[in-house]
């Protein structure tokens, strides 16, 4: 059997709709997460938080928390003299018999602060002040001269606020060392399993990997916050080697929003010149904004996707915010990016007077893929009916209008480190082992799914076990490479497994191991089906034990690369400010699609999680204290089921595109929904809303901006 | 536990004060409610029923089985169900009534089992996810709807979704997909499951199920 993938054509379940394995334990509560860990004697341990958004801790008096009753240790963690640089920085430790007791012994713990100056400002440069740290100018070509022979120039300021992970799970873990303090079990709701047993066993002071073990059987989401163990893991180890007990930290929302990761804002003043026929010519942009208290901002390739216009200057301006710090949010700097730049050549196209999907066409020479954005494109185009509902930015009549936008990305993606062992036993049984962790996007289905194709056989048929550091390492899953790697080492460990099992058939079978298939739960030669044997029977020819291959990612099996187009559609209320989205069409390649399910299901999440962004979700600081007004899910508002919109999703199927190794799906889809969003508001306002999420008193203020109020 | 003190005043929310009741912020006496007058019997104000702050016998009519536990009377439903007895499909997220994934059916109606003290939940018939699905020959008809369209990804918010839904299509056998989606503006989701819970109850309410 031939390593490459099989043709499209031929496949009974890779590349179909197959339902995730784990569904029905997700639907009846049966799935164990982290949070869900109880064990005999478990301790709670919770933290007392900073309010202020920056300080120097005076005193730390723990006394009346450590008389409790039910409180069984306490550890300050930011004793006298202690610069706290984020609100809800954490100040202390408490471990207790319950929930209840460590939470009401953390409103005990008295701390005495001396509040220093902070800056919680992200928007503007020029009141950030010491806090902005402008960077150089990168200039190609000569953007005054083309600016100066343009047709049109258009000027856009539009930017997007700070927003976080916000995962159904909180951030934690649970350790148990075992009593006589030499090993460990550590449950962690983590992107990354293989090696965690290693960074607790560190922590609990074991000293030695071999003997602890780390679980991740399923996590509540993670979108790129969730890789270190952090500090609360840390914490639960030592607690749980200091008091011989099992002890479980999970921050509480308030500190998980404010802590726990976060996406840079982004912001820009840009212009973009272009000739009558569209082509545009000239690009500057002055962008700004904050990645958080270790600043960074990472939008510093612009124009995103159309990168090739000759002549452009570009300067970003990092801010350093007492605001906690940014970590990998699903495709980092991306999404910024495409708002930016979309919102820029959106507003050219309408400067200039042109169809906003002519203009994108007009400059797919700019971009890495012309001819797959071009395909992309007209798809979304028709899905969501362009030629017929667009109309120009113009003068819509009053009450509620309507508005079409677009956007185009890309993302690399590849395959990680993956090692992934396939088991057959000699009565047929099959076992496929990996060490990596399903985050939600059905790792462990895709597994089974390219085992099942691979030795032909029904997917009740493979047994997968993932979320264990005993199993085969396999790679962390961020920036889209969780599929590309377990999806080839699995196609790698059954192809192996496969021809190692024909040599010993082959006597039966015609005597040749390179003419025989595994179809249809069994084994014949492909000249000589009528004498097949059932794979329970072949697979006694294994012997007493149990045949084992490992496989591991392959490069000839994925790839990296892709782009995708986004349309949208909305209505805006100009009277109260309210978007309403009607529709989102992702058009969407990635390779070889190994499940189209759940990579449908995955598209349609990252579109709702894009509309979350567009228009409700940011987090909020307040000026005056630099603590965080929203710490909570009641005012970090995320989308509910009735502000989606219908959602389409178009997967890339061509022979072409089908053709390509694996690509991942985690980041793509996500990329472009804001600024497709944004687009169709201000193709139905007529002006650009200067800041998402597009809350009602941002799009007011937009309408009565260009009303001249 | 008599020698609690006042709660620190930083930080008192409606919420530290429902779980804090206990820890004498009552200028009354530490105490809540006893479970007769939390259940709605007539309330005597001048000798007014009260219990705690150690824990109190809570019976519960969980998945149609008594259960007796010693709680602290500020125990919520979620804990109670969560680290008392290991039914964890309920999933504690917002924590503050906002989100849903908490979501389990008292007398049938679904409510935010993190914001219900276990004290109150007494003399209700409480439902779980794990007992809809045990009560279903393992897996019910709404479960089955959710695993065949999708409808869930890291699945943390699916147990409160379920439960919402399975509530919702008893109280709305006929309804509508816009009536679907008015009626579970209470349950948030982060990975964005929302077009596969809206099929799987169309589905469910179609198969009468």
């Amino acid at each position: 059997m031939e390593l490459a993938w099989p043709d499209p054509k031929d496949t009974t379940v890779l590349g179909k709709r197959i339902l995730r394995l784990d569904g029905p334990d997700k639907t009846t509560g049966r799935a164990k997460y982290t949070y869900d860990t109880n064990r005999p004697r478990m301790l709670w341990a919770k933290y007392a938080t900073c309010p202020h958004g920056h300080a120097r801790v005076k005193s730390v008096d723990v006394d009346a928390a450590q008389k409790m009753a039910g409180v069984v240790a306490i550890e300050v963690l930011a004793p006298a003299g202690s610069e706290l640089n984020v609100a809800f920085s954490e100040v202390a430790i408490v471990a207790a018999e319950s929930e209840e007791v460590a939470r009401e012994a953390v409103r005990r713990i008295q701390v005495e602060y001396e509040v220093l100056p902070h800056n919680v400002v992200d928007d503007d440069p020029q009141l950030a002040g010491a806090s902005a740290k402008p960077g150089k100018a990168n200039v190609a070509g000569d953007p005054d001269a083309a600016f100066k022979e343009a047709a049109a120039v258009s000027e856009t300021e539009v930017g997007c606020s700070i927003i976080t992970h916000c995962c159904m799970e909180s951030h934690g873990s649970a350790v148990e060392v075992a009593a006589d303090g030499k090993s460990l079990t550590a449950w962690c709701s983590t992107q990354a399993i293989s090696g965690k047993n290693g960074r607790f066993a560190n922590e609990a002071g074991i000293g030695d990997a071999s003997t602890s073990v780390a679980i991740c059987q399923h996590m509540g989401g993670g979108f790129g916050s969730k890789f270190d163990i952090d500090a609360w893991g840390a914490w639960a180890a030592k607690l749980s080697a200091r008091t011989k007990r099992p002890v479980k930290v999970m921050l509480e929302r308030d500190m998980e929003l404010a802590l726990a990761g976060s996406r840079p804002s982004a912001f820009a003043r840009m212009r973009v010149g272009c000739k009558e026929d569209g082509t545009v010519t000239a690009w500057e942009s002055e962008a700004w904004g904050s990645g958080g208290n270790g600043g960074g901002l990472g939008v510093n390739q612009l124009p995103y996707v159309f990168g090739n216009v000759p002549n452009k200057r570009t300067r970003t301006t990092p801010i350093t915010t007492n605001t906690g710090e940014q970590r990998a949010w699903r495709a980092p700097s991306h999404p910024q990016m495409a708002l930016l730049t979309m919102a820029a050549m959106s507003d050219c196209a309408a400067e200039l007077g042109m169809d906003e999907l002519d203009f994108f066409k007009k400059n797919l020479g700019y971009t890495q893929r012309a001819k797959v954005y071009e395909e992309e494109l007209n798809l979304a185009a028709d899905l969501i009916d362009w030629k017929k509902k667009w109309v120009p930015r113009g003068d819509q009549a009053d009450g509620v209008r309507h508005g079409l936008g677009l956007s185009i990305h890309t993302w690399g993606g590849g395959g990680h480190d993956s090692n992934v062992q396939c088991t057959i036993h000699p009565d047929g049984a099959v076992e496929i082992a990996c060490g990596t962790q399903d985050l939600g996007v059905g790792t462990r289905t895709a597994l089974a799914i390219v085992a099942a194709e691979t030795l032909g056989l029904p997917l009740e048929k493979i047994k997968v076990s993932i979320g264990d550091s005993r199993l085969p390492p396999s790679g962390g899953s961020g920036g889209s490479t969780t599929i590309g790697g377990i999806s080839s080492a699995s196609r790698d460990a059954c192809v192996q497994a496969a021809n190692a099992l024909f040599e010993k058939v082959a006597p039966d079978l015609g005597g040749d191991p390179k003419k025989l298939v595994a179809k249809g739960g069994k084994v014949y030669a492909a000249d000589n089906e009528a004498k097949a044997i059932p794979w329970d029977v072949a697979c006694r020819s294994i012997g007493a034990q149990p045949q084992v291959t490992t496989g591991t990612q392959q490069r000839s099996l994925m790839q990296q690369g892709v782009g995708g187009a986004q349309a949208a559609e909305v209505e805006v209320d100009v009277e109260t400010g309210i978007v309403r989205v009607l529709k989102l069409v992702a058009v969407q390649d990635c390779g070889r699609i190994i499940d189209l399910l759940t990579a449908e299901s995955q598209v349609r999440g990252a579109l709702i999680m894009g509309v979350c962004s567009a228009l409700y979700e940011e987090r909020i600081m307040d000026p005056v204290t630099g603590t965080l007004l929203n710490p909570d899910m009641e005012f970090y508002k995320l989308a509910g089921i009735a502000d989606v919109g219908e959602l389409v999703v178009k997967m890339m199927e061509t022979p072409e595109h089908l053709g390509r190794g694996v690509v991942g799906l985690g980041e793509p889809p996500v990329i472009s929904p804001m600024a497709a969003i944004s687009n169709a508001v201000a193709n139905a306002i007529g002006a650009r809303v200067a800041r998402c999420p597009m809350t009602p008193d941002r799009v007011l203020a937009a309408v009565g901006k260009k009303k001249g109020a | 536990m008599s020698n609690r003190q006042e709660p620190a005043p930083s930080g008192f929310t409606r919420r530290s004060f429902l779980q804090g009741m206990g820890a004498g912020a009552l200028a009354a006496g530490a105490g809540v409610l006893s479970p007769k007058i939390a259940n709605g019997a007539p309330q005597d104000a001048a000798k007014p029923g009260l219990c705690g702050p150690d824990p109190v016998p809570v019976t519960l009519e969980l998945n149609g089985k008594k259960v007796t536990l010693p709680l602290e009377p500020r125990v919520t439903l979620l804990d109670a169900l969560r680290n008392h007895l290991d039914l964890t499909g309920a999933k504690k997220v917002c924590d503050r009534a906002t989100c849903g994934a908490c979501t389990v059916l008292m007398d049938g109606k679904a409510v935010y089992s993190c914001t219900v003290l276990a004290i109150e939940a007494q003399g209700r018939k409480i439902e779980t996810v794990e007992g809809l699905a045990e009560s279903n020959q393992g897996i019910a008809a709404m479960q089955r709807c959710f695993v065949e369209n999708d409808a869930q990804q890291c699945g943390f918010c699916t147990p409160g979704f379920v439960m919402a839904c399975e509530s919702f299509r008893r109280s709305h056998p006929k309804a509508a997909r816009n009536e679907v989606l008015e009626g579970l503006g209470g349950n948030l989701c982060r990975c964005g499951t929302y077009h596969g819970v809206t099929q799987a109850v169309l589905d469910a309410i179609r198969g009468g199920k």
